[in-house]
Parts: structure tokens; sequence; C-alpha cells
């Protein structure tokens, strides 16, 4: 897709993101709306992936760990044709496909079950070991958070990884520098996450998250390294694209009301 | 008399397995010797995985390779898995609904000498209590073996209880076993007794005893704590009316729990559980913890005679 189509995609995708949660009445907003230019590109331009058949065993893999930023990834599935648009507002609603937290069961086209955080790497892992060793060619992305390289979990994930040395596997961090309790360098600091995973034999990538052009680049980059996995560090703001919601840490875990939404609807047309 | 661990029997069954379904994978956190994978290991290293102590992401591996259709079985002590890793085998496994294989030894008293750290009293009543989860702890050595086949067919995850200690056979080679239908190991018509695990050699050893003093008592092998076997466990109790439950685990949350839960509800029984009585283990040889805690044979035919005998 050409960038500019791109763009406008992601400018709709925004939109349908803040009414499907001021629908659902509660969630996360902050990191849907950061990660957006991740996952429109991801969907339309990167992963091999067809709706009518999500189980294909040549599609390459999306493993979401940070699972509370589900909302991105349900609006961009259904802007593909995993599901109609109107099923968005049934979110976090009894029956609905669309759990409050990612549920492979429920909807096809999830490659997992998360929520609880740490434990989305290594399950990319595994399955990036077991295509590996069988010489398959399917991709595995993982996408995790920074908050969550708190979890002891995620750090078991990237020595192992390293020592596997599985080069099929490409992971992106949402850095956004923001947890639920307030900035993470407040909270636990990480520091450099770049420095941290070249010390662990990494390859790493270090891009503006919210600029399609980079996460293009990155993932090209990211691909034709063949000896080691990579982590793709995507600074990103959270909150993107309405100027009451970025960068504040309030916006993590909640949702905008009618009247926010109103507001927020107003900046992105 | 010949004595075997069902830890053993577990790795014999693991190897033959692998030879028979290329998609069986074995995974340990620095415990392969220990967990017997040493054969599965030389035999098929392309599909041995080995995470270092790291118990956590021992199951999630195991998660993302059931994920492409491989058989996981994810090895350690019981202690660290499920111990450590319960919420991970919540949400990757049972509710993600991946078929690994949690296979734990060194699992209750019988760990002896490496004292109260290393013996898992609670697993039974952490793994069952999941949903999607299928619970099984054979009593010897064969039935572990002839078990692994059988958990690798059974598309649900499955929590595998072993022991390290070797105890006699209570099969042999033509026991049936079947996940979900327990075993009767010896017929009687005074009291029933439902055991799991090793613990049941003290048990049949007791009611062999008690046969000859003039009290029946008939063994059920409940090797499959979960789904249990309702229809076993009533046909017996018509009969006795009198139920006493051995496991070598907490007397909270495990099997006596498990047929409480179930007859409490259908056909009320006086009811003895013996196991450990909430609180902790020791160092020591596996049997003078057995008897310390009320798990061996004397102690075990005390414990029914009395409980018969106040019924």
């Amino acid at each position: 897709m050409k960038k500019k189509d791109l763009t406008k995609k992601c400018k709709d995708i925004r939109i349908k993101l803040l009414k499907t949660l001021n629908k659902a009445g509660s969630g996360h907003t902050a990191g849907p709306l950061g990660m957006t230019e991740v996952f429109t590109f991801l969907y339309n331009d990167f992963l091999k992936i067809n709706p009518k058949k999500p189980k294909d065993p040549k599609r390459d893999y999306l493993i979401l760990s940070n699972g509370h930023i589900c909302p991105i990834q349900y609006v961009v599935m259904s802007d593909k044709g995993f599901f109609p648009e109107k099923e968005l507002y049934t979110l976090r609603k009894l029956n609905s496909r669309l759990q409050g937290h990612p549920h492979r069961e429920a909807l096809p086209g999830l490659e997992t079950t998360s929520g609880p955080l740490g434990s989305g790497l290594s399950q990319a892992c595994g399955i990036a070991l077991g295509l590996k060793r069988d010489n398959k060619k399917n991709k595995v992305v993982c996408l995790t958070s920074d908050g969550e390289h708190e979890e002891g979990n995620t750090w078991e994930a990237i020595l192992f990884a390293a020592k596997y040395d599985l080069n099929n596997l490409i992971q992106i961090i949402d850095r956004n520098n923001i947890q639920i309790d307030g900035y993470t360098e407040d909270i636990m600091p990480l520091n450099s996450l770049s420095e941290k995973y070249k010390s662990f034999n990494w390859n790493v990538i270090e891009i503006d998250g919210n600029n399609i052009k980079q996460i293009e680049k990155a993932l090209i980059n990211a691909d034709k390294k063949k000896t080691k996995p990579t982590v793709i560090i995507a600074n990103t703001v959270p909150g993107k694209g309405v100027s009451f919601m970025e960068n504040k840490y309030e916006w993590h875990g909640k949702v905008p009301n009618d009247e926010e939404l109103k507001k927020a609807l107003e900046e992105l047309k | 008399m010949k004595k075997d661990s069902t830890r053993a029997g577990f790795g014999r069954g693991l190897a033959k397995l692998g030879e028979k379904n290329k998609n069986v994978y074995a995974l340990t956190a620095d415990l392969g010797g220990s967990t017997n994978l040493t054969s599965f290991k030389k035999e098929f290293p392309e599909r041995f995985v080995q995470v270092g102590v790291a118990e956590q992401n021992l199951v999630t591996v195991a998660s993302g390779l059931a994920h492409i259709g491989k058989i996981p079985f994810a090895t350690t002590f019981a202690v660290f898995s499920p111990g450590r890793t319960w919420e991970q085998i919540r949400t990757t496994i049972c509710y993600n609904n991946q078929p690994v294989k949690i296979c734990s030894t060194h699992s209750g008293l019988g760990v002896g000498e490496d004292g109260a750290t290393h013996q898992m009293l609670e697993d039974l009543a952490l793994m069952r209590s999941l949903p999607n989860m299928t619970v099984i702890q054979p009593c010897d050595g064969l039935e572990a073996e002839k078990a692994v086949e059988k958990i690798a067919n059974h598309e649900k995850p499955v929590y595998f209880r072993l022991n390290r200690q070797k105890t006699s056979l209570l099969t042999n080679k033509k026991s049936s076993f079947e996940i979900g239908k327990a075993n009767i190991l010896k017929k009687g018509e005074h009291i029933t007794l439902i055991g799991i695990g090793p613990v049941l050699v003290e048990s049949l050893e007791a009611a062999k005893e008690l046969e000859e003093e003039g009290l029946s008592v008939e063994v059920i092998n409940m090797h499959t704590l979960k789904p249990l076997d309702k229809k076993t466990i009533l046909k017996s109790i018509n009969k006795t009316d009198l139920v006493i439950t051995v496991e070598d685990h907490q007397v909270t949350g495990g099997l006596g729990s498990s047929v409480a839960e179930f007859l409490s509800q259908v056909k009320p029984t006086p009811m003895k559980m013996l196991g450990v009585e909430d609180t902790f283990g020791e160092s020591g040889s596996f049997e003078e913890l057995y008897d310390k805690y009320g798990l061996s044979k004397d102690k075990i035919k005390k414990s029914i005679k009395k409980f018969v005998e106040e019924a």
C-alpha cells in the first residue's frame, strides 16, 4: 500500500478505535493509539495472512504479548476483513468474540491468549524454534511493551531467543515510557533497552514507531538479518493523535467518555 | 521384588514415543537427567529443548510449540512447575487450550532427603482447579510408561505427576491404562480405599493384611484425578458404604477433596482422608516420612481399623 494511503488509513483506524473504546466503556487508550502505525503496517504490508484462511500453515504469526492493547488489533483486523466492522462495538460485552483481553479460541486470526504480561515472547520463541527446526519460512512477529520488561519471564525469553539463534523472530517493543501507575523510568527504570538487547546478543533497530517509513525500513532490515533474533525498539507516543491524551500515563487504562470522544474526533478530522 | 520409579517409566515411555511420533518434543529447565530425558535427548536432539533454570519460559515456550502442532512434554520438579508457573499454565496453556504436557517429577514427601522446599504437596490442588486440564498420577513405573502415549494422543493440556522414589510394581504389562478409567487393584466388601500414586503400594499391602484379619478392603487406583471416574467410585461405595482416600499430597484440594466433592452431593458417605494435614514435610528417607505422616502400610492399616470401628 502507498504511504499516503497508509497514513490515511491510520487516521480512519484511530477514529474507529476511539469510537470502539467509547462504546466499550472501559479498557486502554494510550497504547492502542500509539501502536496504530505498527499494526496498520504489519497487517497491510508485511505479514502474510489471509482473513479467509486464518489457520493457513504458511501464514506468518503475530503474537501480541501485551494483550491489553488488543482494541487496536481488533480494529485493524476488522478493517482487513476478519470480521464485520459493526462487531467492534461488542468489545467487552457479554457473549462477544472481542474479549477484554484477547482469547485465541474466541476469534479466528488471534494466535494466542494474552493479558498477564511477560509470557508472549516465550510463546513466540516456541513457535519460532519449531518452525526453524522444521526449515519453515514463516515469519514470527511478537509485539511487547516496555513495561513488561519488568517481568522476569521476558528476560528468560530474551536469553532463549539468542541461544537458539531465532533469526525468524522479530520482536517489536512499544517503547512509550508509560505504564499504569506512572512513567516507566519512575516505576522501575528500564534505561536503555537498546544497550540491554545488544549485550543479550540480539540485532537491535531503534525507530520512531509512529513513522511508517521507519517502520517499513526496520522490518525489511530485520527480515534480512539471518543470524540472530531482531528487536525493533519502536519509540511511540502514547495517545498519539489526540493532543490531550499524548504522553499522559493517565490514559493508559481509561477510555474517552462522550465529550472526550467528540473532542478527540474533531482533532482527528 | 523389582522396584521402579514413575519418573523412570516416563523416561522410557517418552523415548519410545519419540521414535513413533515425530511431533513429540521434550523440554527441561536444567533437570533433564532427573526427569529422565537422557535417552530422548540422545536419540532426538532435534526435538530436545534445554531452557536453563527458567520454568516460566519452559511452559510458555511449550505453549508456542504446541501452537504449531508439536506435542511438548515440559519437564522439571513439581515444586518449580506448576509451583512457580501456575499463571502461565492457566493463561497460555489451559485458557489458550494448547495440549502441553506438564510432566513434573519429585512430587510429594516421596522426594525424601531434599526436605520440604522440594516436596511439592499442593500441585494436585493447583492443577485440578484449572479448566481444560487433565490430571494424572501413575502408581508405578510401568503404568507411567504406558500412560505417556495416551497422554500424547489426548488433545488437551495434561498434568502428569511423577515421583522420584523407586517402589514395587502394582501393575503388569497386560494391565490396562485408560485416561479417566480407574483400576481396581483389589476387590473388597467392607470399605473402599481410593488412592493415587505410588503410595498405593503401602495401601495395597495394608489391605492385604487386613483381609487376613477379616476386614475386606476394596482398593482403587485413581490414576486420573481429573476427570474423576465417578462410575467406579459409586459402584464400590454402593457395596461398602465407607470410603478412605490416600494421597502423598495435602488433604486439602487433592484426591480426598475431589472424592468428597463428588460423594457429598450424590451419596453422602462416611469418609476418612489420609494425606498431609496442613503442614510442610521435612528431610528423611521417604519410608520414614511416610511413616511419620501416616502414609506407611502400618499407619494406613491403623487408620482404616480405627475408622471402621468408629463408623
